[in-house]
Protein backbone atom coordinates (compact mmCIF):
# COMPACT_ATOMS: atom_id res chain seq x y z
CA UNK A 1 0.00 0.00 0.00
CA UNK A 2 1.81 3.09 -1.28
CA UNK A 3 -0.65 5.73 -0.11
CA UNK A 4 -2.20 4.64 3.24
CA UNK A 5 -4.23 7.80 4.01
CA UNK A 6 -5.61 8.06 0.47
CA UNK A 7 -6.48 4.36 0.48
CA UNK A 8 -8.39 4.57 3.78
CA UNK A 9 -10.43 7.59 2.64
CA UNK A 10 -11.05 5.92 -0.72
CA UNK A 11 -12.27 2.67 0.84
CA UNK A 12 -14.45 4.55 3.35
CA UNK A 13 -16.20 6.42 0.52
CA UNK A 14 -16.76 3.23 -1.46
CA UNK A 15 -18.14 1.46 1.62
CA UNK A 16 -20.52 4.38 2.28
CA UNK A 17 -21.78 4.31 -1.28
CA UNK A 18 -22.32 0.56 -1.21
CA UNK A 19 -24.42 0.82 1.97
CA UNK A 20 -26.41 3.59 0.29
CA UNK A 21 -26.98 1.28 -2.68
CA UNK A 22 -28.61 -1.35 -0.50
CA UNK A 23 -30.70 1.19 1.45
CA UNK A 24 -31.93 2.77 -1.80
CA UNK A 25 -34.40 -0.06 -2.40
CA UNK A 26 -36.66 1.33 0.34
CA UNK A 27 -36.61 4.87 -1.05
CA UNK A 28 -39.85 6.07 -2.67
CA UNK A 29 -41.07 2.58 -1.91
CA UNK A 30 -42.53 0.57 -4.73
CA UNK A 31 -43.09 -3.08 -5.50
CA UNK A 32 -39.63 -4.19 -6.65
CA UNK A 33 -41.13 -7.40 -8.01
CA UNK A 34 -42.48 -5.30 -10.89
CA UNK A 35 -40.04 -4.53 -13.71
CA UNK A 36 -41.33 -0.97 -14.05
CA UNK A 37 -40.37 -0.37 -10.43
CA UNK A 38 -37.07 -2.29 -10.45
CA UNK A 39 -35.90 -1.25 -13.90
CA UNK A 40 -37.42 2.22 -14.26
CA UNK A 41 -37.90 3.47 -10.70
CA UNK A 42 -41.66 3.55 -11.32
CA UNK A 43 -41.26 6.54 -13.70
CA UNK A 44 -41.40 8.94 -10.81
CA UNK A 45 -38.07 10.82 -10.64
CA UNK A 46 -38.55 14.59 -10.57
CA UNK A 47 -36.32 17.30 -12.02
CA UNK A 48 -33.49 17.06 -9.49
CA UNK A 49 -33.23 13.28 -9.24
CA UNK A 50 -33.36 13.06 -13.04
CA UNK A 51 -30.66 15.70 -13.26
CA UNK A 52 -28.37 13.63 -11.04
CA UNK A 53 -29.31 10.32 -12.67
CA UNK A 54 -28.90 11.44 -16.30
CA UNK A 55 -25.76 13.31 -15.24
CA UNK A 56 -24.49 10.04 -13.78
CA UNK A 57 -25.32 8.39 -17.12
CA UNK A 58 -23.56 10.86 -19.36
CA UNK A 59 -20.60 12.05 -17.31
CA UNK A 60 -18.93 8.83 -16.24
CA UNK A 61 -15.49 7.50 -15.42
CA UNK A 62 -15.02 7.88 -19.18
CA UNK A 63 -15.21 11.60 -18.59
CA UNK A 64 -12.81 11.62 -15.70
CA UNK A 65 -10.07 9.41 -17.14
CA UNK A 66 -10.33 9.07 -20.90
CA UNK A 67 -11.06 12.64 -21.99
CA UNK A 68 -8.16 14.21 -20.05
CA UNK A 69 -6.06 11.27 -21.34
CA UNK A 70 -6.96 12.20 -24.91
CA UNK A 71 -6.07 15.85 -24.23
CA UNK A 72 -2.82 14.66 -22.64
CA UNK A 73 -1.95 12.49 -25.64
CA UNK A 74 -3.60 14.07 -28.70
CA UNK A 75 -4.20 17.67 -27.55
CA UNK A 76 -7.04 19.94 -28.74
CA UNK A 77 -8.94 17.12 -30.48
CA UNK A 78 -9.89 15.74 -27.05
CA UNK A 79 -11.87 18.91 -26.36
CA UNK A 80 -14.57 17.68 -28.78
CA UNK A 81 -16.20 16.30 -25.64
CA UNK A 82 -17.38 19.84 -24.80
CA UNK A 83 -19.33 20.63 -28.02
CA UNK A 84 -20.51 16.99 -27.94
CA UNK A 85 -22.11 17.38 -24.53
CA UNK A 86 -23.72 20.67 -25.52
CA UNK A 87 -25.15 19.71 -28.88
CA UNK A 88 -26.72 16.57 -27.42
CA UNK A 89 -29.21 18.67 -25.45
CA UNK A 90 -31.26 20.16 -28.30
CA UNK A 91 -31.60 16.56 -29.48
CA UNK A 92 -32.74 15.51 -26.00
CA UNK A 93 -35.24 18.39 -25.96
CA UNK A 94 -36.74 17.70 -29.38
CA UNK A 95 -36.92 13.91 -29.43
CA UNK A 96 -37.16 12.33 -26.03
CA UNK A 97 -40.18 14.00 -24.44
CA UNK A 98 -42.18 12.45 -27.31
CA UNK A 99 -40.59 9.04 -26.72
CA UNK A 100 -41.47 9.36 -23.01
CA UNK A 101 -45.11 10.07 -23.84
CA UNK A 102 -45.62 7.13 -26.15
CA UNK A 103 -43.65 4.85 -23.79
CA UNK A 104 -45.74 5.82 -20.80
CA UNK A 105 -48.99 5.42 -22.74
CA UNK A 106 -48.13 1.88 -23.82
CA UNK A 107 -46.01 0.77 -20.87
CA UNK A 108 -42.78 0.56 -22.86
CA UNK A 109 -39.60 0.51 -20.78
CA UNK A 110 -37.03 0.27 -23.62
CA UNK A 111 -36.35 1.90 -26.99
CA UNK A 112 -36.69 -1.38 -28.95
CA UNK A 113 -40.12 -1.94 -27.40
CA UNK A 114 -41.30 1.34 -28.86
CA UNK A 115 -39.99 0.34 -32.28
CA UNK A 116 -41.77 -3.03 -32.04
CA UNK A 117 -45.03 -1.27 -31.19
CA UNK A 118 -44.55 1.24 -33.98
CA UNK A 119 -43.79 -1.29 -36.75
CA UNK A 120 -45.20 -4.54 -35.38
CA UNK A 121 -41.82 -6.03 -36.26
CA UNK A 122 -40.14 -8.00 -33.50
CA UNK A 123 -37.05 -8.71 -35.64
CA UNK A 124 -36.32 -5.03 -36.04
CA UNK A 125 -36.76 -4.62 -32.29
CA UNK A 126 -34.45 -7.58 -31.70
CA UNK A 127 -31.74 -6.02 -33.89
CA UNK A 128 -32.00 -2.74 -32.00
CA UNK A 129 -32.07 -4.46 -28.62
CA UNK A 130 -29.00 -6.57 -29.37
CA UNK A 131 -27.20 -3.49 -30.68
CA UNK A 132 -27.92 -1.81 -27.37
CA UNK A 133 -26.59 -4.69 -25.30
CA UNK A 134 -23.46 -5.06 -27.46
CA UNK A 135 -22.73 -1.34 -27.38
CA UNK A 136 -23.22 -1.30 -23.63
CA UNK A 137 -20.82 -4.13 -22.86
CA UNK A 138 -17.64 -2.20 -23.82
CA UNK A 139 -19.11 0.87 -22.15
CA UNK A 140 -19.36 -0.96 -18.82
CA UNK A 141 -15.83 -2.25 -19.45
CA UNK A 142 -14.77 1.37 -19.86
CA UNK A 143 -16.14 2.14 -16.41
CA UNK A 144 -14.17 -0.77 -15.02
CA UNK A 145 -11.00 0.54 -16.64
CA UNK A 146 -11.59 3.91 -14.99
CA UNK A 147 -11.99 2.28 -11.61
CA UNK A 148 -9.05 -0.05 -12.15
CA UNK A 149 -6.78 2.88 -13.00
CA UNK A 150 -7.39 4.62 -9.67
CA UNK A 151 -7.18 1.40 -7.69
CA UNK A 152 -3.87 0.68 -9.43
CA UNK A 153 -2.68 4.25 -8.80
CA UNK A 154 -3.20 3.70 -5.07
CA UNK A 155 -0.71 0.86 -5.36
CA UNK A 156 -3.22 -1.94 -4.85
CA UNK A 157 -2.19 -4.64 -7.31
CA UNK A 158 -4.22 -7.20 -9.22
CA UNK A 159 -7.83 -7.59 -10.30
CA UNK A 160 -9.23 -8.81 -6.98
CA UNK A 161 -10.35 -5.37 -5.65
CA UNK A 162 -12.14 -4.66 -8.92
CA UNK A 163 -13.88 -8.01 -8.89
CA UNK A 164 -15.04 -7.46 -5.30
CA UNK A 165 -16.34 -3.97 -6.14
CA UNK A 166 -18.34 -5.25 -9.07
CA UNK A 167 -19.66 -8.28 -7.17
CA UNK A 168 -21.11 -5.85 -4.62
CA UNK A 169 -22.40 -3.67 -7.46
CA UNK A 170 -24.22 -6.68 -8.92
CA UNK A 171 -25.72 -7.41 -5.50
CA UNK A 172 -27.18 -3.98 -4.82
CA UNK A 173 -28.36 -3.64 -8.39
CA UNK A 174 -30.19 -6.92 -7.93
CA UNK A 175 -31.91 -5.86 -4.71
CA UNK A 176 -32.54 -2.14 -5.31
CA UNK A 177 -32.84 -1.69 -9.08
CA UNK A 178 -32.64 1.79 -10.59
CA UNK A 179 -33.15 3.46 -7.21
CA UNK A 180 -29.59 2.48 -6.22
CA UNK A 181 -27.71 4.42 -8.93
CA UNK A 182 -30.22 7.27 -8.61
CA UNK A 183 -29.38 7.71 -4.94
CA UNK A 184 -25.63 7.11 -5.35
CA UNK A 185 -25.42 9.58 -8.24
CA UNK A 186 -26.08 12.41 -5.78
CA UNK A 187 -23.00 11.45 -3.72
CA UNK A 188 -20.98 10.96 -6.89
CA UNK A 189 -21.76 14.44 -8.14
CA UNK A 190 -20.98 16.15 -4.85
CA UNK A 191 -17.59 14.42 -4.82
CA UNK A 192 -16.86 15.22 -8.46
CA UNK A 193 -17.81 18.89 -8.24
CA UNK A 194 -15.71 19.21 -5.08
CA UNK A 195 -12.73 17.56 -6.76
CA UNK A 196 -12.94 19.62 -9.94
CA UNK A 197 -13.43 22.94 -8.17
CA UNK A 198 -10.47 22.29 -5.87
CA UNK A 199 -8.36 21.04 -8.78
CA UNK A 200 -8.92 24.09 -11.00
CA UNK A 201 -8.08 26.41 -8.10
CA UNK A 202 -5.14 24.57 -6.57
CA UNK A 203 -3.30 23.09 -9.56
CA UNK A 204 -3.09 26.21 -11.78
CA UNK A 205 -1.92 28.14 -8.70
CA UNK A 206 0.88 25.59 -8.27
CA UNK A 207 1.78 25.77 -11.96
CA UNK A 208 1.71 29.57 -12.34
CA UNK A 209 -1.81 30.10 -13.74
CA UNK A 210 -3.70 28.89 -16.82
CA UNK A 211 -1.57 31.05 -19.11
CA UNK A 212 1.54 29.18 -17.97
CA UNK A 213 -0.20 25.82 -18.42
CA UNK A 214 -1.27 26.54 -22.01
CA UNK A 215 2.22 27.93 -22.74
CA UNK A 216 3.68 24.49 -22.05
CA UNK A 217 1.49 22.77 -24.65
CA UNK A 218 3.16 22.17 -28.03
CA UNK A 219 1.64 24.57 -30.64
CA UNK A 220 0.60 21.61 -32.80
CA UNK A 221 -1.54 20.28 -29.94
CA UNK A 222 -2.89 23.59 -28.65
CA UNK A 223 -5.44 24.03 -31.44
CA UNK A 224 -6.51 21.92 -34.40
CA UNK A 225 -4.28 21.81 -37.46
CA UNK A 226 -5.45 24.03 -40.34
CA UNK A 227 -6.85 21.73 -43.05
CA UNK A 228 -4.89 21.41 -46.31
CA UNK A 229 -6.50 22.70 -49.53
CA UNK A 230 -9.38 20.55 -50.74
CA UNK A 231 -9.93 18.87 -47.38
CA UNK A 232 -12.07 19.41 -44.29
CA UNK A 233 -9.07 18.18 -42.31
CA UNK A 234 -9.29 18.17 -38.55
CA UNK A 235 -12.22 20.64 -38.72
CA UNK A 236 -14.68 18.11 -40.10
CA UNK A 237 -13.23 15.39 -37.87
CA UNK A 238 -13.85 17.52 -34.80
CA UNK A 239 -17.36 18.65 -35.76
CA UNK A 240 -18.51 15.19 -36.87
CA UNK A 241 -17.08 13.56 -33.75
CA UNK A 242 -19.08 16.00 -31.62
CA UNK A 243 -22.31 15.72 -33.63
CA UNK A 244 -22.15 11.95 -34.17
CA UNK A 245 -21.43 11.28 -30.50
CA UNK A 246 -24.32 13.56 -29.53
CA UNK A 247 -26.74 11.76 -31.87
CA UNK A 248 -25.70 8.43 -30.40
CA UNK A 249 -25.73 9.48 -26.75
CA UNK A 250 -29.36 9.12 -25.79
CA UNK A 251 -29.86 5.96 -27.86
CA UNK A 252 -27.78 3.94 -25.42
CA UNK A 253 -29.95 1.70 -23.26
CA UNK A 254 -28.73 3.33 -20.05
CA UNK A 255 -29.44 6.89 -21.16
CA UNK A 256 -32.86 5.90 -22.50
CA UNK A 257 -33.58 4.28 -19.14
CA UNK A 258 -32.48 7.45 -17.33
CA UNK A 259 -34.83 9.52 -19.49
CA UNK A 260 -37.84 7.19 -19.31
CA UNK A 261 -37.60 7.10 -15.50
CA UNK A 262 -38.45 10.82 -15.35
CA UNK A 263 -41.84 11.66 -13.93
CA UNK A 264 -43.00 13.76 -16.92
CA UNK A 265 -41.93 15.07 -20.35
CA UNK A 266 -41.63 18.49 -18.73
CA UNK A 267 -38.89 17.13 -16.43
CA UNK A 268 -36.95 16.01 -19.52
CA UNK A 269 -37.31 19.34 -21.32
CA UNK A 270 -36.30 21.29 -18.25
CA UNK A 271 -33.28 19.02 -17.79
CA UNK A 272 -32.17 19.69 -21.38
CA UNK A 273 -31.55 23.24 -20.18
CA UNK A 274 -30.08 22.27 -16.78
CA UNK A 275 -27.78 19.37 -17.71
CA UNK A 276 -25.19 21.56 -19.56
CA UNK A 277 -24.01 22.62 -16.08
CA UNK A 278 -22.12 19.33 -16.08
CA UNK A 279 -20.43 20.26 -19.35
CA UNK A 280 -18.66 23.20 -17.71
CA UNK A 281 -17.23 20.71 -15.24
CA UNK A 282 -16.32 18.37 -18.10
CA UNK A 283 -14.41 21.13 -19.89
CA UNK A 284 -12.41 21.87 -16.76
CA UNK A 285 -11.74 18.17 -16.27
CA UNK A 286 -10.53 17.86 -19.87
CA UNK A 287 -8.06 20.64 -19.18
CA UNK A 288 -6.61 18.51 -16.38
CA UNK A 289 -4.96 16.63 -19.27
CA UNK A 290 -3.05 19.81 -20.10
CA UNK A 291 -2.32 20.42 -16.43
CA UNK A 292 -0.77 16.95 -16.36
CA UNK A 293 1.44 17.89 -19.31
CA UNK A 294 2.49 21.18 -17.68
CA UNK A 295 3.21 19.55 -14.31
CA UNK A 296 5.69 17.16 -15.91
CA UNK A 297 4.27 14.04 -14.20
CA UNK A 298 5.14 12.06 -17.32
CA UNK A 299 8.86 12.12 -16.53
CA UNK A 300 8.65 11.75 -12.75
CA UNK A 301 10.23 8.42 -11.69
CA UNK A 302 7.50 7.58 -9.16
CA UNK A 303 4.88 7.54 -11.96
CA UNK A 304 6.94 5.72 -14.59
CA UNK A 305 5.43 2.33 -13.77
CA UNK A 306 1.90 3.78 -13.87
CA UNK A 307 2.33 5.36 -17.31
CA UNK A 308 3.96 2.20 -18.59
CA UNK A 309 0.99 0.12 -17.45
CA UNK A 310 -1.99 2.44 -18.07
CA UNK A 311 -0.68 4.77 -20.79
CA UNK A 312 -2.21 8.26 -21.09
CA UNK A 313 -5.10 7.11 -18.84
CA UNK A 314 -2.67 7.51 -15.97
CA UNK A 315 -2.36 11.28 -16.56
CA UNK A 316 -5.13 12.37 -14.20
CA UNK A 317 -4.32 9.90 -11.40
CA UNK A 318 -0.65 10.97 -11.56
CA UNK A 319 -1.62 14.64 -11.52
CA UNK A 320 -3.89 14.11 -8.51
CA UNK A 321 -1.23 12.15 -6.62
CA UNK A 322 1.32 14.83 -7.42
CA UNK A 323 -0.84 17.82 -6.46
CA UNK A 324 -2.89 16.89 -3.40
CA UNK A 325 -2.44 15.66 0.18
CA UNK A 326 -3.29 12.00 0.81
CA UNK A 327 -6.80 12.50 2.17
CA UNK A 328 -7.87 14.55 -0.82
CA UNK A 329 -6.38 12.00 -3.21
CA UNK A 330 -8.78 9.56 -1.52
CA UNK A 331 -11.72 11.89 -2.19
CA UNK A 332 -10.77 12.45 -5.84
CA UNK A 333 -10.18 8.78 -6.54
CA UNK A 334 -13.36 7.91 -4.66
CA UNK A 335 -15.22 10.31 -6.98
CA UNK A 336 -13.83 8.55 -10.05
CA UNK A 337 -14.62 5.09 -8.69
CA UNK A 338 -18.20 6.04 -7.77
CA UNK A 339 -18.40 7.67 -11.19
CA UNK A 340 -17.80 4.18 -12.56
CA UNK A 341 -20.30 2.40 -10.31
CA UNK A 342 -23.28 4.66 -11.09
CA UNK A 343 -23.34 4.27 -14.88
CA UNK A 344 -22.28 0.61 -14.66
CA UNK A 345 -25.35 -0.10 -12.50
CA UNK A 346 -27.68 1.77 -14.87
CA UNK A 347 -26.13 -0.01 -17.87
CA UNK A 348 -26.66 -3.42 -16.29
CA UNK A 349 -30.29 -2.56 -15.46
CA UNK A 350 -31.01 -1.09 -18.90
CA UNK A 351 -29.54 -4.10 -20.69
CA UNK A 352 -31.57 -6.37 -18.43
CA UNK A 353 -34.75 -4.49 -19.34
CA UNK A 354 -33.99 -5.01 -23.03
CA UNK A 355 -33.12 -8.68 -22.57
CA UNK A 356 -36.37 -9.29 -20.71
CA UNK A 357 -38.81 -7.33 -22.87
CA UNK A 358 -37.25 -7.61 -26.32
CA UNK A 359 -35.46 -10.96 -26.32
CA UNK A 360 -36.70 -13.35 -23.63
CA UNK A 361 -40.40 -12.43 -23.69
CA UNK A 362 -40.50 -12.31 -27.48
CA UNK A 363 -38.35 -15.25 -28.48
CA UNK A 364 -37.98 -17.61 -25.52
CA UNK A 365 -41.08 -17.65 -23.40
CA UNK A 366 -43.96 -15.24 -22.85
CA UNK A 367 -44.36 -16.63 -19.35
CA UNK A 368 -42.15 -16.01 -16.32
CA UNK A 369 -41.65 -13.19 -13.85
CA UNK A 370 -40.20 -10.20 -15.71
CA UNK A 371 -38.45 -8.61 -12.75
CA UNK A 372 -36.81 -11.91 -11.86
CA UNK A 373 -35.47 -12.46 -15.39
CA UNK A 374 -34.19 -8.88 -15.51
CA UNK A 375 -32.47 -9.14 -12.13
CA UNK A 376 -30.64 -12.30 -13.17
CA UNK A 377 -29.59 -10.82 -16.50
CA UNK A 378 -28.23 -7.70 -14.77
CA UNK A 379 -25.85 -9.96 -12.84
CA UNK A 380 -24.84 -11.65 -16.09
CA UNK A 381 -24.04 -8.24 -17.63
CA UNK A 382 -21.74 -7.29 -14.76
CA UNK A 383 -19.94 -10.64 -14.86
CA UNK A 384 -19.58 -10.33 -18.64
CA UNK A 385 -18.06 -6.87 -18.34
CA UNK A 386 -15.54 -8.04 -15.75
CA UNK A 387 -14.57 -10.96 -17.99
CA UNK A 388 -14.25 -8.50 -20.90
CA UNK A 389 -11.85 -6.32 -18.93
CA UNK A 390 -9.58 -9.20 -18.01
CA UNK A 391 -8.70 -9.71 -21.70
CA UNK A 392 -8.75 -6.16 -23.17
CA UNK A 393 -5.72 -3.86 -22.72
CA UNK A 394 -6.52 -0.68 -20.85
CA UNK A 395 -4.78 1.89 -23.08
CA UNK A 396 -6.92 4.33 -25.04
CA UNK A 397 -10.07 3.39 -23.17
CA UNK A 398 -11.94 6.00 -25.14
CA UNK A 399 -11.65 3.94 -28.34
CA UNK A 400 -13.81 1.22 -26.82
CA UNK A 401 -16.58 3.68 -26.23
CA UNK A 402 -16.19 5.05 -29.74
CA UNK A 403 -16.67 1.59 -31.24
CA UNK A 404 -19.86 1.16 -29.20
CA UNK A 405 -20.95 4.54 -30.54
CA UNK A 406 -20.51 3.28 -34.11
CA UNK A 407 -23.09 0.57 -33.48
CA UNK A 408 -25.59 2.37 -31.31
CA UNK A 409 -25.94 5.32 -33.70
CA UNK A 410 -27.27 2.85 -36.30
CA UNK A 411 -30.49 2.70 -34.25
CA UNK A 412 -31.04 6.44 -34.81
CA UNK A 413 -33.33 6.15 -37.87
CA UNK A 414 -35.50 3.45 -36.28
CA UNK A 415 -35.92 5.20 -32.93
CA UNK A 416 -35.61 8.95 -33.57
CA UNK A 417 -37.30 9.24 -36.98
CA UNK A 418 -40.08 6.95 -35.82
CA UNK A 419 -41.01 9.38 -33.06
CA UNK A 420 -41.91 11.92 -35.75
CA UNK A 421 -43.10 9.87 -38.71
CA UNK A 422 -44.45 6.52 -39.84
CA UNK A 423 -43.05 7.07 -43.34
CA UNK A 424 -40.57 4.20 -42.96
CA UNK A 425 -41.08 0.48 -43.41
CA UNK A 426 -39.87 -1.79 -40.61
CA UNK A 427 -37.95 -4.14 -42.91
CA UNK A 428 -36.34 -1.20 -44.71
CA UNK A 429 -35.10 0.11 -41.35
CA UNK A 430 -33.71 -3.34 -40.60
CA UNK A 431 -31.74 -3.41 -43.89
CA UNK A 432 -30.46 0.14 -43.28
CA UNK A 433 -29.38 -0.89 -39.80
CA UNK A 434 -27.50 -3.93 -41.13
CA UNK A 435 -25.68 -1.89 -43.78
CA UNK A 436 -24.76 0.71 -41.15
CA UNK A 437 -23.41 -1.85 -38.66
CA UNK A 438 -21.37 -3.73 -41.27
CA UNK A 439 -19.90 -0.66 -42.99
CA UNK A 440 -19.03 1.06 -39.69
CA UNK A 441 -17.35 -2.04 -38.28
CA UNK A 442 -15.52 -2.62 -41.56
CA UNK A 443 -14.11 0.92 -41.62
CA UNK A 444 -13.03 0.70 -38.00
CA UNK A 445 -11.31 -2.61 -38.80
CA UNK A 446 -9.46 -0.91 -41.70
CA UNK A 447 -8.28 1.59 -39.08
CA UNK A 448 -6.99 -1.38 -37.07
CA UNK A 449 -9.59 -0.55 -34.39
CA UNK A 450 -7.46 2.42 -33.39
CA UNK A 451 -9.12 5.34 -35.18
CA UNK A 452 -12.71 6.55 -35.28
CA UNK A 453 -12.49 8.85 -38.29
CA UNK A 454 -12.13 8.09 -41.99
CA UNK A 455 -11.19 10.36 -44.91
CA UNK A 456 -14.21 10.18 -47.24
CA UNK A 457 -13.94 11.58 -50.75
CA UNK A 458 -17.01 13.50 -51.84
CA UNK A 459 -17.11 15.29 -55.24
CA UNK A 460 -13.36 15.80 -55.31
CA UNK A 461 -13.30 17.10 -51.74
CA UNK A 462 -11.80 15.15 -48.84
CA UNK A 463 -14.03 15.06 -45.78
CA UNK A 464 -12.45 13.30 -42.80
CA UNK A 465 -15.44 12.31 -40.67
CA UNK A 466 -16.48 10.35 -37.64
CA UNK A 467 -17.29 6.94 -39.13
CA UNK A 468 -20.47 6.63 -37.05
CA UNK A 469 -21.99 9.79 -38.53
CA UNK A 470 -21.07 8.94 -42.12
CA UNK A 471 -22.41 5.38 -41.92
CA UNK A 472 -25.68 6.34 -40.24
CA UNK A 473 -26.36 8.70 -43.17
CA UNK A 474 -25.93 5.74 -45.55
CA UNK A 475 -28.17 3.72 -43.23
CA UNK A 476 -30.91 6.39 -43.30
CA UNK A 477 -30.79 6.88 -47.08
CA UNK A 478 -31.07 3.14 -47.71
CA UNK A 479 -33.93 2.86 -45.21
CA UNK A 480 -35.78 5.76 -46.84
CA UNK A 481 -35.43 4.51 -50.42
CA UNK A 482 -36.32 0.93 -49.51
CA UNK A 483 -39.31 2.18 -47.49
CA UNK A 484 -40.83 3.77 -50.60
CA UNK A 485 -40.36 0.52 -52.54
CA UNK A 486 -41.52 -1.87 -49.81
CA UNK A 487 -44.50 0.20 -48.75
CA UNK A 488 -45.60 0.33 -52.40
CA UNK A 489 -45.39 -3.47 -52.65
CA UNK A 490 -46.76 -4.43 -49.22
CA UNK A 491 -47.18 -1.65 -46.70
CA UNK A 492 -46.74 -2.45 -43.00
CA UNK A 493 -48.42 0.80 -41.97
CA UNK A 494 -51.45 -0.98 -40.54
CA UNK A 495 -49.21 -2.60 -37.95
CA UNK A 496 -48.82 0.45 -35.77
CA UNK A 497 -49.93 0.01 -32.17
CA UNK A 498 -49.56 3.74 -31.56
CA UNK A 499 -51.67 6.68 -32.73
CA UNK A 500 -50.70 10.29 -33.41
CA UNK A 501 -52.22 11.45 -30.13
CA UNK A 502 -49.74 9.31 -28.17
CA UNK A 503 -46.87 11.64 -29.09
CA UNK A 504 -48.25 15.03 -28.10
CA UNK B 1 -41.35 28.60 -33.89
CA UNK B 2 -39.20 29.47 -30.92
CA UNK B 3 -37.49 26.11 -31.57
CA UNK B 4 -35.37 27.93 -34.15
CA UNK B 5 -33.15 28.91 -31.21
CA UNK B 6 -32.13 25.26 -30.91
CA UNK B 7 -30.62 25.50 -34.41
CA UNK B 8 -28.35 28.22 -33.05
CA UNK B 9 -26.92 25.71 -30.57
CA UNK B 10 -25.74 23.53 -33.45
CA UNK B 11 -24.20 26.49 -35.28
CA UNK B 12 -22.44 27.91 -32.21
CA UNK B 13 -20.90 24.59 -31.16
CA UNK B 14 -20.00 23.12 -34.56
CA UNK B 15 -18.56 26.17 -36.37
CA UNK B 16 -15.00 24.88 -35.92
CA UNK B 17 -13.23 27.24 -38.41
CA UNK B 18 -14.64 30.20 -36.50
CA UNK B 19 -13.21 29.25 -33.12
CA UNK B 20 -10.06 27.29 -34.03
CA UNK B 21 -7.63 30.10 -33.19
CA UNK B 22 -5.42 30.94 -30.23
CA UNK B 23 -6.21 34.64 -29.85
CA UNK B 24 -7.57 36.70 -28.35
CA UNK B 25 -6.82 34.91 -25.09
CA UNK B 26 -8.93 35.44 -21.97
CA UNK B 27 -7.57 34.84 -18.42
CA UNK B 28 -4.74 32.87 -20.04
CA UNK B 29 -7.18 30.65 -22.01
CA UNK B 30 -6.59 30.54 -25.80
CA UNK B 31 -9.70 31.50 -27.80
CA UNK B 32 -10.38 27.87 -28.79
CA UNK B 33 -10.92 26.95 -25.14
CA UNK B 34 -12.68 29.95 -23.69
CA UNK B 35 -15.05 30.24 -26.66
CA UNK B 36 -16.21 26.64 -26.25
CA UNK B 37 -16.51 26.98 -22.48
CA UNK B 38 -18.48 30.22 -22.85
CA UNK B 39 -20.73 28.53 -25.41
CA UNK B 40 -22.00 26.15 -22.72
CA UNK B 41 -23.98 28.67 -20.60
CA UNK B 42 -25.09 30.50 -23.76
CA UNK B 43 -26.54 27.30 -25.24
CA UNK B 44 -28.04 26.33 -21.90
CA UNK B 45 -29.82 29.70 -21.84
CA UNK B 46 -31.10 29.27 -25.40
CA UNK B 47 -32.59 25.88 -24.50
CA UNK B 48 -34.07 27.36 -21.33
CA UNK B 49 -35.75 30.15 -23.32
CA UNK B 50 -37.31 27.57 -25.63
CA UNK B 51 -38.48 25.61 -22.60
CA UNK B 52 -40.05 28.65 -20.92
CA UNK B 53 -41.81 29.92 -24.03
CA UNK B 54 -43.23 26.49 -24.90
CA UNK B 55 -44.19 25.85 -21.29
CA UNK B 56 -46.13 29.13 -21.13
CA UNK B 57 -47.81 28.33 -24.44
CA UNK B 58 -48.99 24.96 -23.12
CA UNK B 59 -50.72 26.35 -20.04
Amino acid sequence: MDYPVATVVFLALIAFVIILGFIAGRWKAGDLHSIEEWGLGGRRFGTWISWFLIGGDVYTAYTFIAIPALMFGAGALGFFAVPYTVVCYPILYLVFPKLWKVAQKHGYITGPEFVRGRYGNRWLALAIGITGIFATMPYIALQLIGMQTVIGALGIPGHIPLIIAFAVLAAFTYTSGLRAPAMISIVKDLLIYLTVIVAVIVIPAELGGFGAIFAKIAPAKLILATPPAGSGGSYTSYATLALGSAMALFLYPHTTTGILSASSPRVIRRNAALLPAYTIMLGLLALMGFMAVASGVKTMPQFAAGFKHYGPSFAVPALVLNSFPGWFVGVAFGAIAVGALVPAAIMAIASANIFTRDIYKQFVSGAGNEARIAKLFSIFMVIGAVAFILVIPSTYAVQLQLLGGMWIIQTFPAIVFSVFTRFFNGWALLVGWAVGIVSATWLVALNHFAGSTWAFHVLGFTVPSYIALATVIVNAVIAAVLSVVLNALASDRTQDATVAADYV
Amino acid sequence: MIKILLLLVFIITLAVPVFNRTGPALFGFPFFYWYQMAAVPVCSLLIFIVFRVEDKGAE
